[in-house]
């Protein structure tokens, strides 16, 4: 058996399987695995790359628009009356989100690699936006897979993803979302093997995605190390941020994993609420399983066959976790808290009229748990909140939601 | 590229490589104090050398447990032996196979859908084994239900059953570890596919483990994909061979008994899998539900496919 060790440091996995613990691993089908030890080298050679970094950060500068602002929300902080809070606004990046730093980590890999075909599931379509712009940026062929249910509800971002030249397949089996959408995926990556790169959008899946999308997205913290000495002449004291499979919160979290005098807070959906079942937060309500390439905890019933999950935020809307917060949780370097849908729909409302920045529901989520956590430190405690998209493509679900409030 | 270390060895199961001396290496201790390949042997090889001895291919059968209920399941399951079933593959359904065309995510829905879990799965086996004592049975699906289940606890109530092997779709070699090395030595076989994708380099490395027999994913896709080009598949189990004695099996996308006899020429035995769900599905009533003609619908299909592996070779 494995046994669990708290570590000296937090930052070396994963082992050289793509372990995290008894989390992460490398579970797919044998047409995949060798494609998969393929990316491994091919990642490992760029990494060591000068000129692989240099093209990047020359893109992160020009395209994106990095660095983004590390921005003290003066109203939001004395509202809440204790911390100091911080926001990072990788809002402001082009697509409107922080899926921009890691898909360009991969778009660039693939044609290290050669592909000319990308493939990519994406939940509220911001991950699929951010390829489908890269690809269109690289003239690469795009195929965003997305569940039906999700193209329904999202349709801003998939007229957006088919105006910059992508194909978004809707997927009709399953439970029609995320997952299915991942499923999807897997199956057309299965299928077009020689020629296709599978660009995946959050620390999750076989290794080396999980390790590879937290390196990319790693910039946000380290961003935020140097930005708030310069603010603040010192490190933060907390960080927070919200999770589904966790990219954003990977991203922030991890160049601070071993401060320890740091506390790290990550935010699931709570949907309507863990003990109705309809939810989305894996640690609260979930076990360890396999899916998607990996081990994490997973929401599922007792015959190991995968729930829906549930949140109104369809970029949280997904029934498993990145293995690397797995382990985390269970060594105890990041407390999981979780927010109902009505928590993110007040924070999302307070957050637009104090600041003058609409938060996409995701992130809502995270300024949730601040209105409780922020209350209850000292002034000078440094809080940072990873802002992790905007709220424009959220604005019909609000409108809906708000609706059906308002006539009950 | 290298291959990261197995952790853990054993040796190939029934039979040595070709040319390979008969060193131990074993990784893990078996029960009994022997070297598993040596000592003991299945149903699955068993039947494998039977027919090698009849000199024809054996025909592979996949359907679902529980599909379209557990009764009709039950009836499937104790008519393809005596419609020409050499081996018996049975699908534990799971809600993400992501492996799996359409046909076979649609089977797997309706099993889950009328109640099937693992118990269930184990238990249509037992009743199985009343009735038939000689057909190998191999459990075909996902890792999460069995680990679910419990990995030692699976094994332990798998064997009781009459399991005889195992294919598990998302472990391949490098998590060897978690239930392929367990599996060997609570008796069972471990069942890899080996894929276009596999090349020489990689293929000691998936059939190094692998017991029972060999199952020759014919195309990089889905199951219930494209049909295989005979030629192409006789090539590759050649090569597949060039590395094992073990029995090569060839599956996804066939259909037909012409297909089926193609691949028998050059293999083996053949895998008819999404054919066989289809049918079911094809029988069933406006509301989902099985009728009369579920189980003999199957049950015709498999003579026919069994006529094609059997049938008497074309000089072409």
């Amino acid at each position: 058996m494995t046994v669990q060790q708290i570590p000296n440091s937090f930052r070396t996995g994963p082992d050289e399987h793509g372990h995290f613990g008894i989390y992460g691993g490398r579970f797919v089908a044998e047409t995949l695995m060798p494609l998969i030890l393929q990316l491994e080298k091919a990642y490992g050679e760029a990494k060591a790359d000068p000129a692989f970094q240099k093209e990047m950060d020359g893109y992160l500068a020009h395209y994106v628009g990095r660095p983004s602002p590390l921005y003290f929300a003066e109203r939001l902080s004395a509202y809440c009356g204790g911390a100091k809070i911080y926001l990072k606004r990788e809002e402001l990046n082009h697509t409107g989100a922080h899926k921009v730093n890691n898909v360009l980590g991969q778009i660039l890999l693939a044609r290290r690699m050669g592909k000319q075909r990308i493939i990519a599931e994406t939940g509220a379509g911001m991950h699929g936006v951010a390829t489908a712009t890269l690809c269109a940026r690289f003239g690469l062929e795009c195929i965003v897979y997305m569940g039906s249910v999700d193209v329904e509800r999202q349709k801003a971002n998939v007229f957006r993803m088919k105006t910059l030249g992508a194909r978004v397949v809707p997927v009709e089996s399953g439970a029609k979302t995320l997952k299915d959408a991942m499923n999807e995926a897997l199956r057309d990556w299965v299928t077009n093997v020689d020629s296709t790169f599978y660009c995946i959008g959050t620390v999750a899946g076989p290794h080396p995605y999980p390790m590879m999308v937290r390196d990319f997205q790693s910039i946000i913290g380290h961003e935020t190390r140097e930005q708030m000495q310069t603010a603040e002449g010192r490190l933060p004291n907390s960080l927070i941020a919200c999770i589904g499979g966790g990219s954003n919160a990977m991203g922030l979290f991890h160049p601070f994993l071993d401060d320890n005098e740091i506390e790290i807070y990550g935010v699931e959906a709570a949907g309507h609420g863990i003990a109705t079942g309809q939810h989305a937060a894996s640690i609260a309500g979930g076990r360890p399983g396999v899916l998607h390439g990996n081990r994490t905890y997973l929401l599922m019933n007792e015959d190991g066959q995968i729930n829906e999950a549930h949140s109104i935020s369809a970029g949280l809307d997904y029934p498993g976790i990145g293995p690397e917060h797995a382990w985390l949780n269970d060594v105890g370097r990041i407390k999981f808290l979780s927010a109902t849908d009505d928590e993110a729909l007040n924070a999302f409302a307070l957050l637009s009229k104090l600041e003058g920045i609409i938060p996409a529901l995701e992130p809502a989520h995270a300024i949730a748990r601040v209105l409780n956590l922020a209350p209850q430190k000292p002034r000078d405690h440094l809080m940072v909140v990873n802002l992790s998209g905007r709220g424009d493509k959220d604005l019909e679900t609000v409108a809906r939601h708000l609706d059906e409030k308002m006539k009950s | 590229m290298r291959l990261p270390p197995l952790r853990g060895r054993i040796r190939e199961g029934g039979h040595p490589p070709p040319g390979a001396r008969s060193t131990v290496r074993v990784g893990l201790p078996l029960k009994g104090g022997g070297n598993w390949s040596w000592t003991m042997s299945t149903r699955i090889d068993a039947r494998f050398a039977a027919l090698k001895k009849e000199g024809r291919a054996a025909l592979v059968t996949f359907t679902m447990a529980g599909d379209p209920d557990y009764d009709a399941a039950l009836a499937i399951l104790n008519a393809l032996p005596k419609a020409g079933a050499d081996v018996v593959e049975l699908g534990m359904p799971f809600t993400d196979p992501m492996a799996d065309g359409p046909a076979i995510q649609a089977a797997g829905l309706r099993a889950l859908k009328a109640g099937q879990d693992m118990k269930r799965t184990l238990s249509l086996v037992r009743e199985f084994r009343h009735g038939d004592a000689a057909t190998p049975i191999v459990l075909m699906g996902y890792y999460n239900p069995i680990y679910v289940y419990g990995n030692e606890r699976f094994l332990t109530d798998a064997r009781a059953a009459g399991v005889d092997g195992l294919i598990v779709v998302d472990l391949p070699p490098e998590e060897d570890v978690e239930l392929c090395l367990p599996a060997l030595n609570a008796g069972l076989n471990f069942i890899r596919l080996a894929t276009p994708t596999t090349d020489d380099k990689r293929l000691p490395a998936v059939l190094g483990n692998t017991s029972g027999f060999v199952y020759y994913v014919s195309i990089t896709g889905i199951t219930g994909a494209a049909a295989p080009d005979a030629g192409k598949v006789t090539d590759a189990v050649a090569r597949i061979k060039r590395h094992t004695r073990l029995p090569v099996c060839v599956g996804f996308g066939v259909r037909t008994a012409e297909q089926a006899r193609a691949i028998a020429l050059g293999a083996d035995g053949v895998v008819v899998g999404s054919a066989l769900v289809d049918t079911v599905r094809k029988s069933l009533d406006p509301a989902g539900k099985a009728t009369t003609a579920t189980a003999p619908a199957v049950a015709e299909l498999v003579r026919t496919l069994a006529q094609g592996v059997r049938g008497p070779l074309k000089s072409s």
